[in-house]
């Protein structure tokens, strides 16, 4: 039974816990007890909140038992990215500097997991502060990919999809600023997905980038994504980049069929530099949207190039700015410090990871007077270059295919020496991004060494249902998403 | 060499909504520390600010009232600084695209006026207080109290076109006078919720380019603001008078040692590292809105001011009287439906001198006056109609101020009706001259002033209530 609880998908477990052929408590114990054994080798908790879900368990079957109404995922155990904020429980962002502090209010992901019943399983590792696309930023720990523990799971948000890789949680919430989801999802053989900015809160979510983080969820298929989606979904009166655009009901949309769906390729994106194998899936899964009816053509962005360059000046603008509370003033870590300066100092130099404190640098610079303009200034107006090119794309295309990463899952400790080696992990992933757009990552092959491959579907503006509905065809006719990992 | 200042003001105005800029923390102000916090204003992980209209509304009515173009399309940005009262260690504010632009003031009276260019107003969060000792006890560390952070501010910014002190404290007077009328803030200095900067440059009389200018802060009230300049002028005249050249720097004001001190040096001074602020869009105001604002801004001082002086009150009377809104009221109403320019300058005058110096004694305000516009109107009609002297008034206001009766009635009461009565009044000077023989003589070998000392004593013997002018005429006839 217990392993038939974790090959269940959360849409699946939803309907069992709801026809109470299944306690909402019998399923978190199972999860409990894959993460105890499991978690040892993956690493990727920082907190499992073992008490809280089982009280949270215990409540939702006894409304069920009362015949009171519940949510679509209703006591199905979720992890969450540990940088956002659920009252009561700690919230690190895999940081010394935030180590012992604990979240005064909900995030409005969070509120509406509650009101909709799901069960907080656990904190997952990341990047320190998202920063990074391996997790071995963390302060605490590398999380490891669980096909092949000697590799990274990506990042920043790796502990999320590794924890839904190795069935230690059906589903997961994540961040992206640039791939943070749908890299990682791609390491680890999961879907993984970001929303078009400002379609879900970002109200409790720990700032990275403002302008380009977005929560979006990971599971094991598309169908668990979409719903969950939906329960995230919708405009936030606290949140003043949140759009007001109804929220379609995704399940329905994914199942209409392919038939004369345009999809774009982007010349940039299939480059010299290009995995081989990640390529040869790629263009595999492009044929298997073709016989499902649809269309492809190459497309051009021609500005594809800059958005690393784009990417890496204005999230560490904006990062210097919303790290700057991080003081050891009013909250987290602070180290003692004969006087005001000094307390600073010596709060943030060792409360900050190397990688941070890099970001901040590069920000702190390019918004520096005197060079404002040359750096933020000019990367604003090549981002909306970048923004212009997917608005000229979309006017052909429905939807836009590309490989999620260049390549596969790298070894761990191959790339952390390298920051520069590192940002082009995200090559693919930023643009995205960078034109507030929707991006999806879902498992499209395997290479030789047994590492999972993503297809990464980009969508317009608003319409998660055209990517969603793409992959979920594509997902159901072939077989990638029904391996585990033996970990 | 005569040198004249050039002055421009930063001005930092508390608009008076109920809740914070981006949350919904009360404003009040004097609650125990850290009692109007939230995540939000406290800066903790995650949270995103969510603009208070009403703060948008207060300064696009400022804005309108200082003629400022407002600027449909604005944008917020982040001011980036490390201090322990700024939680996120950037303050929201606006940098490019203020709410408001290119505005005035005008200072002076009659042929003296003076417009003041406003260059800009825009919005942004107060920050929280440090306290470095408990009551006298000084402490070796600090304390944050985050009550005041995320009130909303605005900042009035001036072009340099004031040339004095006394134009700046006009100038200031003035504006406090404008915000007051609105209702938009309470400007008070004492509590911090108008406060003032000045970047001050001095240059010989006739030439055009600025000299180098510092910037002075810490000036907590309006004489504070004075006294800092006059000094700063003399230290700037005698810097350059000596041959030495002014640093650009930031002073500060010390209201205790009358002087001011260099705080920093221009190669000190922060780099803001402004840029706009992402968790907030940009803020689009439809026509509509400004226009019902526009539609809906009260009567104003300079409004006042020209009503007062169409319906006969001297320019200066006039100006007094619009110097505050519940003043500028209360002689409005005084003065309405009255006869004509002299009983209305009368009654403007029997508030200004009379009633005004009263509450100033008494700790009042006008709103708390016992005397009504409409008392002050009864007694300058009695005064104008002969019931009472000029002299008897007084004595009845005094009557009307503590006890809050009517002047009809207390004359009534205490029977202090004037004497008109010739033949009543013959008979008082008849005593009056013979008992003072010595003012009879003085009087009749010419020295015209020896009759008042008569005068007085017919008044003393009716107890103040005879007709002066008619006691005036029968003496000089008894004495021709």
């Amino acid at each position: 039974m217990e392993n038939n609880i974790l090959n269940f998908t959360a849409v699946q477990l939803a309907n069992k816990i709801k026809a109470k052929e299944l306690s909402s408590v019998e399923a978190v114990k199972a999860y409990l007890g894959r993460i105890e054994k499991t978690e040892p080798k993956v690493k990727a908790f920082v907190t499992v909140l073992e008490e809280q879900a089982l009280k949270q368990a215990k409540d939702v079957d006894e409304k069920i038992s009362k015949g009171k109404a519940v949510g679509e995922l209703a006591g199905v155990p979720i992890a969450i990215k540990d940088n956002m904020l659920i009252t009561g429980t700690p919230c690190t962002c895999s940081s010394k500097i935030l180590k012992n502090y604990v979240s005064p209010y909900d995030a409005a992901v969070i509120e509406k997991l509650k009101k909709q019943d799901l069960v907080f399983i656990g904190k997952t590792n990341l990047d320190e502060f998202a920063m990074g696309s391996s997790t071995e930023n963390s302060a605490f720990c590398t999380t490891k990919n669980p096909w092949n523990l000697e590799c990274i799971p990506g990042g920043s948000s790796g502990g999320s999809a590794a924890s839904v890789s190795s069935r230690m949680a059906p589903i997961a919430l994540g961040s992206d600023t640039g791939g943070s989801i749908r890299q990682p999802a791609s390491c680890c053989g999961v879907v993984g997905m970001k929303p078009t900015y400002g379609r879900v809160s970002r109200y409790g979510l720990i700032a990275f980038a403002s302008s380009l983080d977005q929560i979006g969820p990971f599971s094991r298929t598309i169908e668990d994504s979409a719903m969950l989606l939906k329960t995230i979904s919708g405009y936030d009166a606290k949140d003043s980049t949140s759009v007001d655009v109804p929220v379609p009901d995704y399940n329905a949309e994914l199942k209409k069929d392919l038939k004369g769906l345009r999809i774009g390729l982007p010349r940039e994106y299939f480059i010299k530099g290009l995995d081989k194998e990640v390529e040869q899936s790629v263009k595999n899964a492009i044929k298997v949207l073709e016989n499902l009816g649809a269309k492809t053509e190459e497309i051009t962005l021609p500005y594809t190039e800059y958005a690393v360059a784009v990417y890496y000046i204005i999230a560490p603008s904006e990062a210097s700015a919303n790290l700057a509370r991080y003081d050891g003033v009013k909250f987290g870590f602070r180290a003692h410090g004969e006087d005001l300066l000094e307390m600073y100092e010596k709060t943030r130099g060792r409360g900050f990871g190397a990688e941070v404190k890099r970001r901040i640098m590069l920000g702190t610079y390019s918004l520096s007077s005197g060079y404002y303009e040359a750096y933020y200034g000019k990367a604003q107006k090549v981002r909306t270059l970048i923004r212009r090119d997917f608005e000229e794309a979309f006017k052909k295309v429905d939807v836009i295919l590309t490989p999620t990463a260049p390549t596969p899952a790298f070894k761990i400790g191959d790339k952390a020496d390298d920051p520069l080696q590192m940002y082009l992990s995200d090559i693919f992933t930023i643009s995205c991004n960078l034109a507030g757009i929707p991006g999806i990552s879902v498992p499209c092959g395997f290479t030789s060494n047994g590492l999972p491959v993503g297809l990464q579907v980009l969508g317009k503006p608003f319409k998660e249902e055209d990517i969603l509905k793409t992959a979920y065809h594509y997902e159901k006719n072939t077989e990638w998403h029904k391996r585990y990992p033996e970990v | 060499m005569k040198y004249e200042a050039v002055i421009g003001l930063e001005v930092h105005a508390q608009l008076k909504t109920l809740s914070k800029v981006f949350c919904g923390c009360s404003t009040e102000f004097g609650s125990g520390e850290n009692t109007n916090i939230c995540p939000v204003c406290t800066g903790q992980p995650g949270v995103l600010p969510v603009l208070n209209k009403k703060a948008v509304e207060f300064l696009v009515k400022t804005g309108l009232a200082l003629s400022c173009k407002i600027n449909g399309h604005s944008v917020f940005a982040r001011k980036q600084y490390f201090y322990p009262d700024l939680p996120k260690n950037y303050q929201i504010s606006q940098y490019e695209l203020p709410l408001a632009e290119h505005g005035y003031l005008e200072i002076g009276t009659g042929n003296e006026k003076k417009k003041i260019g406003i260059t800009r107003i825009h919005l942004e969060e107060d920050a929280g207080k440090l306290l470095h000792a408990i009551g006298n006890r000084d402490l070796d560390y600090s304390l944050v109290d985050l009550n005041r952070t995320g009130v909303p501010l605005m900042e009035i910014v001036s072009e340099p076109d004031l040339r004095s002190p006394d134009e700046v404290h006009q100038y200031l007077s003035k504006l406090k006078s404008i915000l007051e009328y609105l209702e938009v803030s309470d400007c008070n200095m004492e509590e911090g919720k108008f406060r003032c900067d000045a970047n001050i440059s001095i240059r010989p009389v006739g030439q055009k380019e600025f000299g180098t200018k510092a910037e002075l802060k810490n000036m907590n009230t309006l004489k504070g603001v004075k006294d800092a300049l006059e000094y700063e002028i003399e230290r700037q005249i005698e810097v350059v008078s000596g041959g030495e050249k002014i640093i650009q720097e930031t002073r500060l004001w010390d209201a205790n040692k009358k002087s001011t001190q260099s705080m920093r040096r221009k190669e000190e001074a922060h780099d803001y590292r402004y840029f706009p602020e992402p968790d907030l869009v940009p803020l689009n105001l439809d026509k509509d809105f400004i226009r019902d604002i526009k539609e809906s801004l009260p009567e104003l001082p300079a409004d006042y001011t020209k009503r007062f002086v169409e319906a006969g009150l001297s320019e200066y009377t006039a100006s007094v009287s619009a110097s505050e809104k519940p003043l500028a009221v209360f002689i409005s109403d005084a003065i309405s439906g009255t006869g004509d320019a002299k009983e209305r300058q009368d009654i403007a005058n029997w508030v200004i001198n009379e009633l005004l110096a009263r509450l100033n004694a008494s700790g009042k305000t006008i709103k708390e006056s016992s005397v009504s516009a409409e008392m002050i109107r009864e007694l300058v009609l009695l005064i104008k109609n002969g019931t009472i002297s000029g002299k008897i008034a007084k004595t009845v206001f005094e009557e009307m101020f503590n006890r809050g009766k009517k002047a009809s009635v207390i004359v009534k009461e205490k029977g202090l009706v004037q004497i008109s009565d010739e033949s009543a009044i013959e008979k008082y000077c008849d005593e009056a001259i013979s008992e003072n023989p010595k003012a009879v003589s003085e009087y009749k070998s010419g020295k015209e002033k020896a009759i008042g000392a008569l005068v007085g004593g017919v008044m003393k013997k009716t107890g103040g209530k005879a007709n002066p002018q008619i006691v005036n005429k029968i003496l000089r006839k008894k004495l021709s």
